[in-house]
């Protein structure tokens, strides 16, 4: 357990010269470049310029790029993201108050794909060639050129919209956010810790098309990995070895093969959630979903410096740390992997 | 000597392939020829798209071409928009865009990281290091998200978009490239040449670069398959061409607006545009990698 520990450690120690970076390139960028939070925030107005001065100092890019940049880093450091140049609110509490939306949408949205992404892959597997799998495979490959808003508003136009099933947006129907008292901002944790059955179907109901289109945008990929896995697996010997025995095909799959074709699968899970933040950015502005996607989206339209820097290193930060998880679970899952 | 007769049929099959047997190299690559077929359709639809006006009198942005919001039809054959105009005619000029700064992004990126790829993985040392260590911090965070990012700094436009999709994909060819230029320069024959007297540039030129090659060409079919989908994403977002412009991304945007009346027509089409576009870039790369690498073939997708 020490080795695993230190192994933990290092890794996110590794992570803090890649936050750096990245954190580096947005801050020069977002500053060489022409326009401002002030200028964005007046739209054009004309102001005598000690008005214009006062909100530069208000907002604290008054001082040279230098002076701003080992102020913000040495705040980071010490965990304080800044507030927000638009609205004083301080980055992190926003941040923290937005997360657990984006979470839920992740985590249903990556169940969806698990869900159809492994079960598709193991069966178009154990049916190479046959038309079952190729018709699989142009599911695989049509999820993988599939614009994500684009499907969340093929979704809306027919399940909200044409057949009225579902609600077109948001996180919560109207009569129910009156009443709903969040506790954690899981909101269906909330709603099951508060054991309120009317309020838990609102919030499914407004889950459902939001981590479809996540969920499908993220099939693709790991369809094909559970496929090409399965297959790999399937070619073994001691997958022959099993058959030669008499066993019973079905047996074969689940007992023997299915186990180890899990494997490599599980790090297609820690390399998508890279892909699974963009796509929530996408996914929560279609279905205007409240999380930290659509938090930055404010941001860069206001030209926000502080809350897009916090929301840039808090997504590294946060992917950096679902990879560590996934890299512990491989350990987990494959005993022959020590560290 | 072994290793120079390894690497060359791999340098002669991909020049055999793409100029001189085209027929010969195609043949039973259904996969790669369907891909073409899609993607040289597009181009031609694009080169239709500049006179299609002039043809039927439909034009992509004057307003009142026809009844407003009406669903497809005859005339209208995708329906029209709010202004009017026939969603046909926006929908075949608007894969200009897409192709023109899916093309020069991945070009972008391509030289950009191909270059420092081979100075990197052939150099090694601590340049190597700190290049890696740099573009693997921008490799590990949301491409889609740092791209919006980089976008509305530059500004919205052609060129904003180039730059910033370009950058992006920059680490993704670094890593390809720097990955073979690594494998390539433990090569007997590179220590041959070296001992020769060739300079370093010549060799990164001359006989490490034409080693990544392959590896180059199938990733950036993948990826201009996802530089169409990222392309379309920025200017849904509304950080493409300025309004009036066709644009699929722009034009789903627009839509959106009028999806709870029903009008399914004006997000519909662009999609399937941008849909099939993205899948024939995406078939060629399939066609590529299992050219490259037959054995790829029986293992993935």
């Amino acid at each position: 357990m020490s080795g695993l520990l230190r192994y933990a450690l290092q890794r996110l120690a590794l992570t803090v010269p890649m936050i750096l970076i990245l954190l580096t390139v947005i801050f020069l960028i977002l500053r060489v470049l022409p326009g401002d939070p002030v200028s964005a925030m007046l739209g054009g107005r004309p102001v005598p310029p000690e008005v214009l001065q006062s909100y530069r100092v208000k907002m604290g890019v008054d001082k040279p790029i230098p002076a701003q940049y080992v102020t913000y880093i040495g705040g980071v450091f010490r965990g304080d993201f800044g507030s927000s140049m638009r609205t004083s609110t301080p980055v992190l509490r926003e941040l923290f108050s937005r997360f657990p939306a984006t979470i839920e949408l992740a985590i249903f949205g990556l169940l969806v794909a698990g869900i159809l992404g492994f079960s598709t892959g193991i069966i178009a597997a154990t049916r190479a060639d046959r038309p079952i799998d190729h018709g699989i495979r142009i599911f695989h490959i049509a999820s993988f050129a599939m614009p994500l808003f684009w499907l969340g508003l093929m979704f809306q136009v027919f399940f909200a919209v044409k057949l009225g099933w579902l609600p077109v947006a948001g996180r919560l129907g109207g009569d129910v956010a009156f009443t709903f008292q969040p506790v954690t901002g899981f909101y269906v944790l909330d709603a099951i810790i508060r054991w309120d059955g009317q309020s838990l179907a609102d919030i499914v109901l407004h889950l459902i098309l939001p981590a479809l289109t996540l969920g499908i945008a993220m099939t693709g990929l790991l369809g094909r990995m559970s496929r090409a896995s399965m297959l790999e697996v399937l070619g073994q010997d001691y997958v022959t070895t099993a058959r030669a025995k008499g066993l019973r095909e079905r047996l074969v799959v689940t007992r023997h093969a299915l186990r180890n074709a899990l494997i490599p699968i599980i790090t297609v899970f820690g390399l998508e959630f890279a892909v699974l933040m963009g796509g929530a950015v996408l996914t929560e502005t279609v279905f205007s979903w409240p999380g930290i996607a659509s938090y930055l989206m404010r941001a860069i339209n206001a030209r926000d410096y502080t809350a897009i820097q916090g929301s840039v290193v808090f997504i590294a930060l946060f992917i950096s740390v679902i990879n560590l998880i996934v890299d512990l679970l491989y350990s987990a899952v494959d005993p022959r992997v020590r560290y | 000597m072994t290793e120079t007769r390894e690497t060359m049929p791999i340098r002669r099959s991909l020049l055999a392939r793409a100029a001189g047997g085209v027929t010969k190299g195609l043949r039973g690559q259904t996969v790669l020829k369907v891909g073409l077929v899609i993607v040289i359709a597009f181009m031609l639809m694009t080169v239709v798209a500049q006179i299609w006006p002039s043809m039927n009198g439909f034009h992509p942005t004057k307003y009142r071409d026809g009844p407003r919001l009406e669903g497809p039809s005859a005339i209208h054959w995708m329906g029209t928009d709010q202004l009017q105009r026939d969603v046909f005619t926006r929908v075949i000029a608007g894969g200009f865009a897409s192709l023109v700064v899916a093309f020069s992004a991945v070009a972008l990126s391509m030289i950009a990281g191909s270059i420092l790829g081979w100075i990197s993985g052939y150099t090694g040392g601590w340049l190597d290091r700190c290049l890696s260590l740099f573009m693997d911090a921008i490799y590990s965070f949301p491409s889609m998200i740092l791209a919006i990012v980089l976008v509305a700094m530059f500004g919205s436009g052609l060129s904003p978009m180039i730059w910033a999709v370009g950058f992006v994909y920059i680490p993704t060819y670094f890593r390809v490239t720097r990955a073979e230029s690594l494998q390539v320069r433990e090569t007997t024959y590179i220590e041959a040449i070296k001992a020769i007297g060739a300079s370093r540039t010549r060799i990164v030129l001359r006989h490490v670069a034409p080693n990544t090659v392959n590896a180059i060409m199938a990733v950036s079919s993948f990826n201009l398959a996802d530089a169409i989908l990222t392309v379309a994403a920025l200017s849904f977002l509304g950080f493409g061409l300025p309004p009036p412009a066709p644009d699929w991304g722009f034009d789903i945007q627009n839509g959106q607006k009028y999806l709870q009346s029903g009008s399914w027509w004006l997000i519909t089409f662009p999609g399937l545009m941008i849909i099939a576009l993205s899948l024939g870039f995406g078939l060629i790369g399939e066609g590529i990698s299992d050219l490259v690498n037959p054995k790829r073939r029986h293992k993935l997708g």
